[in-house]
């Protein structure tokens, strides 16, 4: 328990990412079932953005915001980096986006074959 | 058999690569330059508490431009996918969509229990939303943040009141118009001060209030309003009586 208490807080972030980097990329090598492929992706998506996220930690950092909690004068060691942040803002919606355009293809390809296994689509096999 | 443990082996790979970048890992201590930068730098020179908005908006702000593009693309492409036609009697049907294995019509109403939550909750999500929004620049939120906000209020009164349509129209023309002042906003910027999206075309204001940071405030807006209204246009199309039963 002491082990896990003494970690640093972004590395834990950092592997949990990473490993559900891993999950996603099982998930989506392994399933056949479209929708199961897309919730691989999406847990790939959230595993990046956790690593992004841990590799702009400071140690002891809080969030980028300067007001009366954090002033002007000490914010230098006292925040976040604020660019991974501002990536992972935008990776989170490109996410999103593309997340939403898989799906609304699987509707289409199971409104068309009545099934939502990828070995069906057999045409598009190579 | 072969292709398991060939995608057994990439994933074994995969993890040593990690292990390798998880072992190596420090912890910063200090800001990077860059970050350093914007954190001494940010305040003083645009005025937003929120450092993080301040790189999205300005520093960065040709990228959330871009990426509101992509929203906006993707937000098209599902549309153009999930299309409904129009048919005689007024109903829509998907395009292609199966004769056989079409609703009735009568959508299942929700229990009285949602539908009076949704009654009382609905504006308060929605205010909830225009909030984060306005208060972007102050404290942790911001378009993106507000219009996912207001969609899932969008949610909420699709699951409660199936029978009630979001007007396609209003759609569109929020949509284009929030687009528009944005890119108009940006070209601005290069004619009144430092740049594409540059935020000081109006005063910085006092530091900390809702109405400062220059242009921030009307750019987050525009942004909420826009991915508001997409995100909730994306929820109409995914709707059960659009894609027949599952």
């Amino acid at each position: 328990m002491s082990i896990i208490a003494e970690l640093p807080l972004s590395l834990i972030v950092l592997c949990s990412g990473l490993g559900l980097v891993l999950i996603g990329l099982w998930g989506m090598l392994t399933q056949r079932n479209m929708i199961r492929m897309i919730i691989g992706f999406s847990l790939t998506d959230t595993g990046i953005h956790m690593v992004m996220v841990s590799i702009g930690y400071v140690t002891g950092g809080t969030a980028p915001i300067i007001n009366a909690a954090v002033p002007m004068t000490e914010a230098i060691n006292r925040v976040v980096d604020p660019v991974p942040s501002a990536l992972v803002l935008t990776a989170i919606v490109i996410g999103l986006g593309v997340t939403a355009v898989m799906l609304s293809f699987a509707v289409r390809i199971y409104k068309a074959r009545k099934t939502l296994m990828i070995d069906e689509c057999t045409e598009s096999r190579w | 058999m072969i292709k398991r443990l060939f995608i057994l082996m990439m994933l074994a790979l995969m993890a040593l690569i990690f292990v390798q970048l998880a072992s190596n890992y420090t912890e910063n201590t200090s800001l990077s330059k860059l970050g350093r930068y914007y954190v001494e730098e940010g305040p003083r020179e645009l005025g937003a508490p929120n450092l993080v908005t301040a790189v999205v908006v300005t520093y960065r702000g040709l990228d959330t431009l871009g990426e509101v593009t992509v929203l906006f693309i993707s937000a098209a492409g599902v549309g153009l996918l999930l299309r409904r036609t129009r048919r005689k009697d007024g109903s829509e049907d998907l395009e292609q969509g199966d004769r056989a294995e079409e609703t009735s019509g009568t959508h299942k109403a929700a229990s009285e229990i949602v539908e009076t939550a949704t009654e009382l909750l609905l504006p308060m999500v929605m205010l909830f939303g225009i909030y984060v929004f306005l208060n972007g620049h102050l404290s942790p939120g911001g378009g993106f943040q507000g219009g996912a906000i207001i969609a899932s209020g969008t949610m909420f009164l699709l699951l409660a009141l199936p029978e009630s349509h979001i007007s396609r129209l209003l759609v569109a023309l929020t949509e284009s118009l929030s687009g528009f002042s944005y890119v108009v906003i940006g070209v601005l910027g290069v004619i009144m001060a430092g740049g594409f999206l540059d935020n000081r075309i109006m005063g910085l204001g006092t530091y900390g209030a809702l109405f400062s940071a220059g242009a921030i405030p009307l750019i987050y807006t525009l942004v909420g309003l826009k991915v508001g209204f997409e995100l909730s246009a994306v929820l109409d199309r995914f709707r059960k009586d659009d894609t027949g039963p599952v």
